[in-house]
């Protein structure tokens, strides 16, 4: 049974993300964790936009929040997200990892820490190597991995490094990303 | 019995965390585990430590290598102007009743290297306060307190600096309050005169001063729920009626006890106000 589902998007993500949610249904039960990077001054305008595309509950990570079913979160920009062993999270404002902060490296190893193997991780579109490192640390605790393929990318790079650092299991076009965690979310009834 | 790596690792996790507790006095045992966890694996790998019990081991034996720990642990990550809305938020809405007190005393806790002191002092200064204020600026981290002294930072942030400033409010030109040299630039003398660096640990150390102002941020995130509601009573006490309180963007007073005792000037920039005592 799957806990909890972890998403890194870079270049492209934001159209990548609203795709792979707009699928979803409203009772989607397993809580998605988004990382998508941003420019450290740039208003979270990702929930607003989600929120309108889509028929989930999106909102931005708040810092000690309890992580609740039915909801989808994002990382605010500036930070880094970490999960607790209490099902809560931790903003972090340490040095950025691969250039970036939010990182989608430090999500996934905290998740993966968290979850073990009832952790779902998700690596879309991107131009730079962030995140995996963190798919095959969710792939070496038990967990599954899933990488959007390379060539419908909008950005191709990060795909590619997860999949040849973390040999995932599922590399597959977003729509059928959004039927496997929708599958996925069945089974965890 | 649990025996996997996931449960030596919390174990020995713990033990160095008790082993610095006791041996040098400094008590992380209330920072969030997330980012204990973190702050080790980060540590571990820059030294190529094969266990944390191995890492205990030189951390316990040679001050440097400890020295090092708490840097890492310490996070000192900060910038000049940093959320320049909250600046121009404090600007606004508090600076004005600030203007009503014949002599001011500012706490600012956790200031790292001291950027946002110098912030501070900055629009203090623009705003004709500085000369009837004390700025009294602590951190656990007494090498980040003395390149805080110094007020030597590198030419390749003020750029972003610059245009921090300018979004903040900021009244003159950014480029009055340094002089480049080289690589560096050192902001200037009058801006510390009035500045009081001190050595000051938020989890082993109690009230400080009676404030006007505590600033405090991004010091709180790192802390679990118990130690964030000791450290904003050790805030509320060190306060005088009618004193302010700003935190980071991320933190928040609403959860914990104090929360009655303050009203809340900026939702979005966290700056608080102490009503009743
Ligand atoms: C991320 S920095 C924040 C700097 C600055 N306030 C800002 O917002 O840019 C966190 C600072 O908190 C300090 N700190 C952490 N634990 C502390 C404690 N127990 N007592 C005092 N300072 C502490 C660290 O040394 C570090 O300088």
């Amino acid at each position: 049974m799957y806990r909890a589902i972890v998403i890194g998007a870079s270049a492209g993500g934001l159209y990548a993300i609203r795709d792979l949610l707009v699928p979803l249904p409203s009772d989607f039960r397993i809580p998605i964790i988004i990382v998508q990077h941003l420019s450290p001054t740039s208003e979270n305008y990702m929930v607003e936009f989600l929120n309108k595309n889509t028929s989930l509950n999106i909102k931005e990570v708040d810092e000690k929040e309890p992580i609740k079913p039915n909801m989808v979160y994002i990382a605010p920009p500036n930070y880094h997200v970490l999960i607790e062993e209490d099902e809560t999270f931790t903003l972090s404002a340490d040095e950025k990892v691969n250039y970036s902060r939010p990182s989608i490296d430090v999500l996934f190893y905290s998740a993966a820490d968290i979850y073990r193997k009832d952790l779902i991780g998700v690596v879309l579109t991107g131009a730079n190597d962030d995140g995996a490192r963190g798919l095959f640390t969710i792939r070496k605790n038990g967990g599954l991995g899933i990488v959007q393929t390379p060539s419908s990318a909008e950005a191709p790079q990060m795909p590619s490094a997860a999949i040849l650092e973390a040999n995932p299991e599922y590399i597959i076009e977003i729509s059928e990303i959004a039927k496997l965690l929708i599958e996925m979310n069945k089974r965890s009834d | 019995m649990d025996l996997n790596d996931n449960n030596r690792e919390k174990i020995e996790a713990d033990l160095l965390i008790e082993a610095v507790k006791r041996y040098y006095g400094y008590d992380f045992s209330n920072y969030s585990k997330a980012h204990i966890k973190r702050r080790m694996s980060v540590f571990l790998s820059k030294h190529r430590y094969e266990s944390i019990s191995e890492m205990q081991h030189y951390v316990l034996h040679n001050p440097n290598i400890f020295e090092d720990f708490l840097n890492n642990f310490s996070i000192n990550v900060t910038e000049m102007f940093r959320d320049p809305g909250f600046y121009k938020d404090f600007r606004e809405s508090v600076i004005p009743i600030l203007k009503t007190y014949p002599y001011l005393k500012i706490w600012i806790a956790g200031c790292a290297t001291g950027e946002e002191v110098y912030s501070f002092a900055i629009m203090l200064q623009e705003e004709g306060l500085l000369a009837r204020s004390t700025i009294y600026a602590t951190d656990f981290n007494s090498k980040a307190l003395q390149k805080a002294g110094k007020a030597i930072y590198n030419i390749d942030t003020i750029k972003s600096y610059t245009s921090n400033y300018q979004k903040s409010g900021g009244k003159s030109s950014f480029s009055d309050y340094y002089m480049a040299n080289y690589n560096s630039v050192i902001i200037n003398k009058s801006l510390k005169e009035n500045v009081v660096f001190a050595e000051h640990n938020l989890v082993t150390d109690g009230v400080f001063t009676e404030a006007n102002l505590i600033v405090c941020r991004n010091v709180l995130i790192y802390f679990d729920r118990d130690l964030q509601d000791k450290v904003l009573a050790l805030f509320n006490n060190s306060l005088i009626q009618g004193g302010y309180l700003a935190l980071g963007t991320k933190e928040t007073i609403q959860f914990s006890e104090i929360n009655s005792k303050f009203s809340t000037i900026s939702k979005e920039n966290k700056i608080y106000k102490k009503t009743s005592i």
